[in-house]
This record gives C-alpha cells, sequence and structure tokens, in this order.
C-alpha cells in the first residue's frame, strides 16, 4: 500500500482507507434488463436461493452471497452479468437515451457497453470500440450472451478513431473509460500495485489525454463525454480532463450521484486546475465499500 | 452473381430476387423461416436489419451502419445458412425464444440443467418435429428459452457452444 502514501493529504480519513484497500471485494452483479425485468431477475435467485442485497443508489446493482455468481441460471440467461459496483457507475453518469448514438471508446470486456444498450432499451446504435484484439472476444462474447442487439464492434486504436466507416459522423455520447493505473481495483486484484511508478502513471496519462481529446471531437454540441478511470492519481484523472479543458470545446458539468464520494481536485502537486474540476467525482473504496473510481462529466461546447 | 465476400458485413438482400451474391440468404428467407419454424411473428423482427459475415453466418442488429462495413460484430450471430437445415445460435434462442410458439421443447429443472451443462439426453416423450427446437424451462413464472438443442430419434442434443455451457 506504500504507493497510496502520496494521497494521504487529499483522503479523508485515510486509515479507514488503506483498511477498506486491504479488506477483498465480494461478487457484485448487474441486472441486464436487456434479457428480462429487475422483479423476474430477482425472483429467478430467490426461487434457487442466491441471497442478494440490492444497491440503495441503482436497484439495478446487486451484491451477490455466492462464491460462484457465474454458475447460477440468471447467469447462464444473462438476466445478470458480473460487474464490480462502481464500474456501473459511468453508465449511469452518461445516461444515454434510446436512439441515442453513443460511442465506449475503450470498451473491453463490454460491462459498461453492455450497461448502456440496456439502459437504451437495446435501441440505437453503441459503438463499442477497444485496441486490443484479444480483449475483443471477451467483449463480442458479452455482447452476445448479454443479448444486446444495438451494439456495434470496432477495432480501433481510439486516439486516432474515424467514423468514417459508419453513416453518420458525430455521436450524442461518448465514454472514455480509460486504461489506467487501476490502483482503485486493489481489492479485486491484490497485484494491481506490483507494477506501479511514477513512469507508469505520466506515460499512461498522455494515452489517457489523447482518446479524451478525440471523445470530444468526435461528439457533437450539447453533446455529453464521460471521463472515467479506476485509479486515484490526480495525472491520470483532474489533470487528464483539464488538458481536455484547455484543448477542446466543452466543459465539467454537475451531476447527481447516489454514492458517497468526494469532489474532484483543484490542486495537486502544486499543479491547480479549473475550480470546476470539483464538480467531478472522486469515490473512495471506505466511502460505500466498493472499489475506487473517479467521475468526470462534460458537455460539449461550440467551437 | 458474385462471391461472399468474408472479410465484411454485407446487408441481406430484402428478397431473393434482389439477391447479388451467389447463395446468399435473403431477409424475407429469414424472417420466413423463423416464423415457419418457430411461430416467431414476422413483425418481432420489423425494426431489425440483418448481415451476413463470413459464410454462412447471419447476424442481427438493430443500430445504423452502411453496407458494406468492415468491423469486428454488428449485433449478434442469429443463424447459419449455406448447410442443409439452417441453424439458429444459442444467443439468439435467448434473446428471441420467449416469441416462439413452435419446436419448443419445455425440460423439467435436472433436465435444463444437463442442457445448460451440454449434456445429450434421451427425451423419448416429444412427439413434435424433429431437427432444431428451442429448449426452455420455467424461470420465476416465466417460460424462458435455454438455448437451441438439436432432436433426432428420441434424443434431444444440447447445441450449446462450449465458452456458454455451465455447470448450474
Amino acid at each position: 500500500m506504500e504507493p497510496f502514501e502520496r494521497y494521504r493529504s487529499i483522503i479523508d480519513d485515510f486509515d479507514a482507507f488503506l483498511a477498506a484497500c486491504e479488506r477483498p471485494l465480494g461478487n457484485a452483479v448487474r441486472i441486464n434488463t436487456i434479457k428480462g425485468s429487475v422483479e423476474r431477475t430477482l425472483e429467478a435467485l430467490d426461487e434457487n436461493g442466491v441471497a442478494y442485497e440490492q444497491a440503495d443508489w441503482n436497484p439495478r446493482v446487486l451484491r451477490l452471497e455466492t462464491d460462484s455468481p457465474g454458475s447460477t441460471w440468471t447467469s447462464f440467461h444473462g438476466l445478470t452479468h458480473g460487474q464490480e459496483e462502481v464500474s456501473a457507475v459511468p453508465p449511469v453518469v452518461l445516461d444515454p437515451q434510446p436512439g441515442d448514438r453513443v460511442w465506449d471508446s475503450c470498451a473491453a470486456p463490454g460491462g459498461k457497453a453492455t450497461q448502456f444498450a440496456a439502459l437504451m432499451d437495446d435501441r440505437g446504435t453503441v459503438v463499442a470500440n477497444d485496441n486490443n484484439l484479444g480483449r475483443i472476444s471477451a467483449l463480442r462474447f458479452n455482447a452476445e450472451r448479454l443479448g444486446a442487439t444495438s451494439l456495434a464492434v470496432t477495432n480501433a486504436d481510439a486516439r486516432t478513431y474515424s467514423l468514417k466507416r459508419f453513416s453518420f459522423d458525430e455521436f450524442d455520447r461518448a465514454l472514455v473509460d480509460a486504461p489506467c493505473s487501476c490502483e482503485g481495483t486493489i481489492r479485486k486484484n491484490p497485484d494491481a500495485l506490483d507494477n506501479w511508478n511514477e513512469g507508469h502513471i505520466s506515460s499512461v496519462s498522455g494515452i489517457q489525454k489523447g482518446i479524451l481529446r478525440r471523445a470530444v471531437q468526435a461528439t457533437r454540441e450539447g453533446g455529453t463525454v464521460v471521463y472515467s478511470t479506476c485509479t486515484f492519481a490526480p495525472e491520470e484523472n483532474e489533470a487528464v480532463v483539464q488538458h481536455a479543458l484547455d484543448t477542446e470545446s466543452c466543459r465539467v458539468v454537475d451531476f447527481d450521484l447516489g454514492l458517497e464520494h468526494s469532489p474532484g481536485l483543484s490542486e495537486w502537486d502544486g499543479e491547480t486546475f479549473d475550480s470546476s474540476l470539483e464538480r467531478a467525482a472522486r469515490i473512495y473504496p471506505h466511502q460505500n465499500d466498493t472499489g475506487g473510481f473517479f467521475v468526470a462529466k462534460l458537455e460539449v461546447t461550440a467551437e | 452473381m458474385s462471391d461472399n465476400d468474408g472479410q465484411r458485413f454485407d446487408r441481406l438482400p430484402a428478397t431473393a430476387a434482389e439477391r447479388s451474391v451467389e447463395g446468399r440468404a435473403s431477409r424475407e428467407e429469414v424472417i420466413d423461416y423463423f416464423e415457419d419454424r418457430f411461430g416467431i411473428a414476422s413483425e418481432t423482427f420489423a425494426d431489425y436489419t440483418f448481415w451476413e459475415k463470413g459464410a454462412g453466418k447471419i447476424w442481427i442488429y438493430a443500430g445504423e451502419a452502411p453496407t458494406p462495413i468492415e468491423i469486428e460484430a454488428i449485433g449478434m450471430t442469429c443463424l447459419r445458412t449455406r448447410q442443409e437445415h439452417w441453424k439458429p445460435t444459442t444467443d439468439f434462442a435467448q434473446r428471441f425464444g420467449q416469441y416462439a410458439t413452435d419446436c419448443v421443447i419445455e425440460l423439467d429443472r435436472e433436465q435444463a440443467r444437463a442442457f445448460a451443462a451440454g449434456e445429450d439426453q434421451d427425451l423419448e416423450w416429444w412427439d413434435g418435429d424433429w431437427g432444431y427446437l428451442i429448449a426452455a424451462h420455467e424461470l420465476a413464472g416465466d417460460l424462458k428459452p435455454l438455448g437451441i438443442g438439436l432432436y433426432v430419434h428420441g434424443e434431444l442434443r444440447s447445441m450449446v457452444p462450449k465458452g456458454r455451457q455451465r455447470d448450474i
């Protein structure tokens, strides 16, 4: 947990944070409403003796009391999908509507992309992209298992993404759930910090900036872009959004979140950020007994 | 007539008369097949397009796309044509099987478990058609489709692909 010392000054109740990071995470699943209603899925779990707790902030997110969430009837039917609780946050913040054109720039293995399709009643176009061909097969497997027919899969570098392949030239909404140093996944993956170093943070932040800029460019004026990571590093979070504010036409907007969280930072390590970055959300593991996450919501503005 | 290009998705022609690629199924034939074989009303597919990529691999899609298009996937695979008997996919059966009224074989819980695990089983009591059936079982008051089974000579063979099989 040594790398986390750099966050001692920005995290309230730092000892509780460290203690939470040492506790393993339980099994969470999302109810996939493409395949069935929330009520019937809960009935199916009850009928098969699988205990669960419904998240207060989102009735479609469940904490399951089973060691093998993949060996349930609801999983076989694609009624539930294993997805960490905080990972279900960015799609809710992006708030896609039926008929929208949505881009998921870093989509594999597809939990959030299929959540978009479900939120859109599987109507509209979800373009799920990933640059890693190996991870595309997991994305396709999940999309088909969950019955998402509104989803198209592409394999390209999101930083230079071309819409020429489609019959439209801009998206209504885009998600940049960026590749990151994954510090917030320490409870799920105890090895997450093994290869941690500040050099890695700085190289990955360059990629994040490139993808977020492209997402803003590819989204129509008045459209929405959500930027999220599963890490705490301000270099990968506020600094990346600040770069988009400096180079593209967009602004940070407020959103409601039914989970405990802290505001985004207005300064870090001698660098100051636009005060609107306080509208972003930092979700820490000790606040809701989840993994860690960062989410910022942007509106694309006129040039 | 040209040949099928396995690298790209082509939208199916509306009817056989509009066919320009040798051996390609038409949208009308696909919808007729689902209606004739499984009793799925043709209106069910009003908002969907059908595509071919690979020899006889048919995909169902609800989003926007030009034809042809070279991407990794478009909606979900739903049907295999270009073989003696057309064969729907497990994922299609799970997604659209609830609308079927014919060739649906209802399994009890133990039989459903065996089916999900990919096992073949003797089910002499089925007196409906032979061939590809939609296997289903009751879950929380609904008849929920499990996937596609091949019924011949008193035996139901599970067609659930290896990666989708589960011991429940």
